[in-house]
């Protein structure tokens, strides 16, 4: 990028600039759960295959025998609330690198918000009405 | 959305080749971006051949040459010409590196091919405007704060606490691990770049230091510091073998560490 092509710059100081509208003071706990998540999914990943595992091949009745069991279905229950929440501040952190508009940014970051919300009620509702048979 | 392309303007279009000095025996190739922002052209590349026997062994030798007996329009920084100063990093076949400390025969198949150190507006041929990386510096405010009195003679620091400034005082903020950093690209106007961020640790992790705590408040924000993700360019870049994406890490950790 040659000089010319750079916008046009307002006449604040370089360094007003860089310290703009101040340190945010946020930022560690995404960064936090982001990992408590991944360690969370590195554990329940094994049960979570097993699971899947156990209930191929059968039926919604049994299925409904398996997921029935409560440490199972609070498994499953847990492996989607880590990874949905994972998705979200992963998807959260892409959007920050590469949206650049304030308003496109702002709805990109609404719309994962509604998404991750949707999949993960969407998905503890399923376990629910296949474990309790209704 | 981030822009991937180069602007219309700043695509590099054809370029002069120079002719072979005369009576040189053994030649190297020089290819080098050129930039003149009077001319009101597109940037190109110039095709110059450095006499080696009548040259230094280093790209800066290289470019010096070239300056005195071909192209004397050729812009560069120098100073030191001994890794100390920073003044020359460039991008040297697709490396952020330093002219002075890389050798033209660690340069393997063909021409020596250089640019100016990437996604950064140019001034003219290998010279970027680095105003924003220098705010950035000065944004971490690089010095010793302290409020308690202070002392007769010097400030006190045992010799472990002097060890852990060690790989972080010896950055020459030449600019070749930010420049190289993909993140750094994407969002530099927040992102402080694995330079600044370096140099804030070396602050943070200064036993003598009153205001790590209010360093620390300065940095915690999901673009100023959280835009690291780990990519590495900046430790493979450092031409001083220093490890900024270390250095950050130690940064999310104290960060972690005052809440959890």
């Amino acid at each position: 990028m040659s000089a010319a092509d750079t916008p046009k710059r307002s006449m604040r100081t370089p360094l007003g600039r860089v310290r703009n509208l101040g340190a945010a003071h946020s930022g560690t706990s995404d960064f936090w759960r982001q990992r408590l998540t991944a360690v969370a999914m590195t554990l329940l990943m094994l049960p979570v295959i097993v699971v899947v595992m156990m209930t191929l091949g059968s039926n919604q009745a049994g299925a409904k025998v398996i997921l029935g069991s409560l440490p199972i279905a609070v498994i499953m229950m847990l492996f989607i609330v880590a990874s949905t929440w994972h998705m979200r501040i992963g998807m959260q952190v892409v959007i920050e690198d590469y949206v650049h508009g304030e308003k496109l940014k702002l709805v990109s970051i609404m719309l994962n918000n509604f998404f991750s919300i949707a999949v993960a009620l969407a998905s503890i509702y399923a376990i629910i009405k296949i474990s309790s048979g209704v | 959305m981030v822009e991937f392309a180069l602007p219309k303007n700043s695509k590099i279009t054809g370029g002069k080749t120079w002719p072979k000095p005369a009576g040189a025996t053994e030649t190297r190739e020089f290819r080098v971006y050129r930039w003149n922002p009077d001319d009101g052209k597109n940037p190109s590349v110039d095709t110059y051949y450095v006499d080696v026997h009548d040259c230094g062994p280093m790209v800066l030798d290289g470019l010096i040459w070239i300056k005195n007996h071909i192209d004397p329009s050729l812009t560069f920084r120098r100073s030191c010409r001994e890794g100390v100063c920073g003044s020359c990093a460039m991008n040297i076949d697709g490396q952020n590196t330093l002219a002075c400390t890389r050798s033209m025969h660690d340069v393997k198949d063909g021409a020596v091919k250089i640019n100016p150190l990437p996604h950064q507006p140019v001034v003219k041929d290998l010279v970027p405007d680095l105003t924003n990386f220098y705010a950035q510096y000065a944004s971490v405010e690089p010095w010793l704060k302290t409020t308690s009195p202070t002392p007769q003679k010097e400030w006190r620091q045992s010799h472990e606490d002097r060890e852990k400034l060690d790989g972080l005082y010896e950055c020459i903020l030449c600019a070749c691990c930010s420049t190289s950093c993909p993140s750094y690209w994407w969002n530099s106007d927040r992102y402080l770049g694995p330079a600044a961020l370096l140099q804030a640790n070396r602050w943070v992790s200064d036993s003598r230091d009153e205001a790590t705590g209010e360093r620390l408040d300065n940095l915690e924000d999901p673009f100023r510091l959280y835009r690291c993700h780990t990519i590495m360019n900046c430790a493979k870049a450092c031409p001083k073998g220093l490890n900024p994406a270390e250095a950050i890490a130690e940064l999310k950790l104290k960060m972690v560490e005052r809440q959890v």
